[in-house]
């Protein structure tokens, strides 16, 4: 979904510059919580499988192509401020040295795929994380409902800066059907792989999954009782 | 599994997904310039001023091979990634061992940190 220079005119990408800017700036201080000696390094490494992740086109019918965004997979495993610089320091790899995604459009791609897409992700994850059980098998599967959720929401954005500063006279109802029902499907394959990958880790290591930490506490909440009753051997 | 061998783990899977993998993937253009094809505002796009790149376009400057060269430049594009990305969580993390609001006794840790960022 990297929007290369020219879609959007200068005012348009002048503003989700400044979003772009100011929710990086509150994202620098929000990872501050997130981020200790254990789990820094585990962000990194997060942000570099995304970026490796996005890489991993798939097809999803009539010639169109389909990858990886990554910000509900990244929110969930470091946490939603963290995300949010990991799929930003990404983008802006991919501006500066791929020529993936344009250079005055970097901050439209920071805001719908770092900001909404991590946002968007994260919230539905947390939403869906509340209705089911307090348990480790609870994460992948909310994760990937935040994922499936995460891409057309992104397409949607992505459709209202169009409206507002698309360069080329287009009707904008035919964008929107075909940003949203594309992306829906593209959702499925964000999803799949982001309960695919949630799933291995929280298999290894849950104590790494920022979205884990509330089933792992009531866990260990659960296995105090029988250790304490039941004296050493 | 230790913290260094689930972090070398990643980091390969990481590295051969960018660097391997990366050449089965689809080359069909992505929904959104499968969208802007479709209904017409493709042609608004612009070069990338980034086009000239030694890694534009996921291809590697110089090296003839195609598979070489996507996985090179995959490969490349991960170690700045994290070195980007690692470097800047490793400089806003909290100093200390935990997570937990309540880590006692390490105040002046804490105010370092806030005067270092």
């Amino acid at each position: 979904m990297h929007v290369p220079d020219g879609f959007l005119d200068a005012p348009t990408s002048l503003a989700t510059g400044v979003i772009a800017a100011g929710g990086v700036a509150l994202a620098l201080r929000g990872a501050r919580r997130e981020l200790d000696d254990r789990t820094a390094p585990m962000a990194g490494l997060v942000a570099t499988f995304v970026f490796a992740g996005q890489m991993m086109n798939f097809p999803v019918g009539a010639g169109t192509s389909g990858h990886l965004l990554g910000g509900a997979m990244a929110a969930v495993l470091a946490g939603p401020w963290t995300a949010v610089l990991c799929v930003s320091t990404v983008l802006v790899v991919q501006a500066l040295f791929m020529a993936d995604g344009g250079i005055t459009a970097l901050g439209t791609n920071i805001t719908l795929m770092a900001l909404v897409g991590v946002g968007v992700g994260w919230l539905v994850f947390v939403l869906v994380r509340s209705l089911l059980p307090k348990r480790l098998g609870a994460v992948a599967p909310a994760a990937a409902v935040g994922a499936l959720v995460s891409v057309p929401v992104a397409a949607l954005a992505f459709t209202s800066l169009f409206a507002i500063g698309g360069t080329a006279p287009v009707a904008i109802d035919t964008v929107l059907t075909a940003m949203v029902s594309w992306h829906a499907v593209i959702g499925i394959g964000e999803a799949v792989i982001t309960g695919l990958v949630v799933a291995a880790v929280v298999a290894v290591r849950p104590d790494l999954v920022y979205g884990a930490r509330p089933a792992l506490r009531a866990r260990r909440l659960e296995l105090r009782q029988p250790v304490s009753s039941g004296g050493t051997p | 599994m230790t913290n260094r061998r689930f972090f070398a783990a990643f980091l390969i899977v990481s590295l051969v997904i960018a660097g391997v993998a990366s050449y089965y993937a689809s080359s069909h253009p992505d929904g959104l310039e499968f969208v802007a094809e479709k209904t017409g505002f493709l042609d608004s796009a612009d070069d990338s001023p980034a086009a000239d790149s030694p890694l534009a376009d996921y291809s590697t400057t110089g090296v003839a091979d195609p598979r070489l060269s996507g996985g090179v430049a995959g490969v490349l594009g991960c170690l700045l990634v994290l070195g980007l990305a690692g470097g800047t969580f490793w400089v806003v993390r909290r100093r200390g061992e935990r997570t937990d609001q309540d880590t006692a006794g390490d105040e002046d840790v804490l105010e370092h940190a806030g005067s270092e960022g």
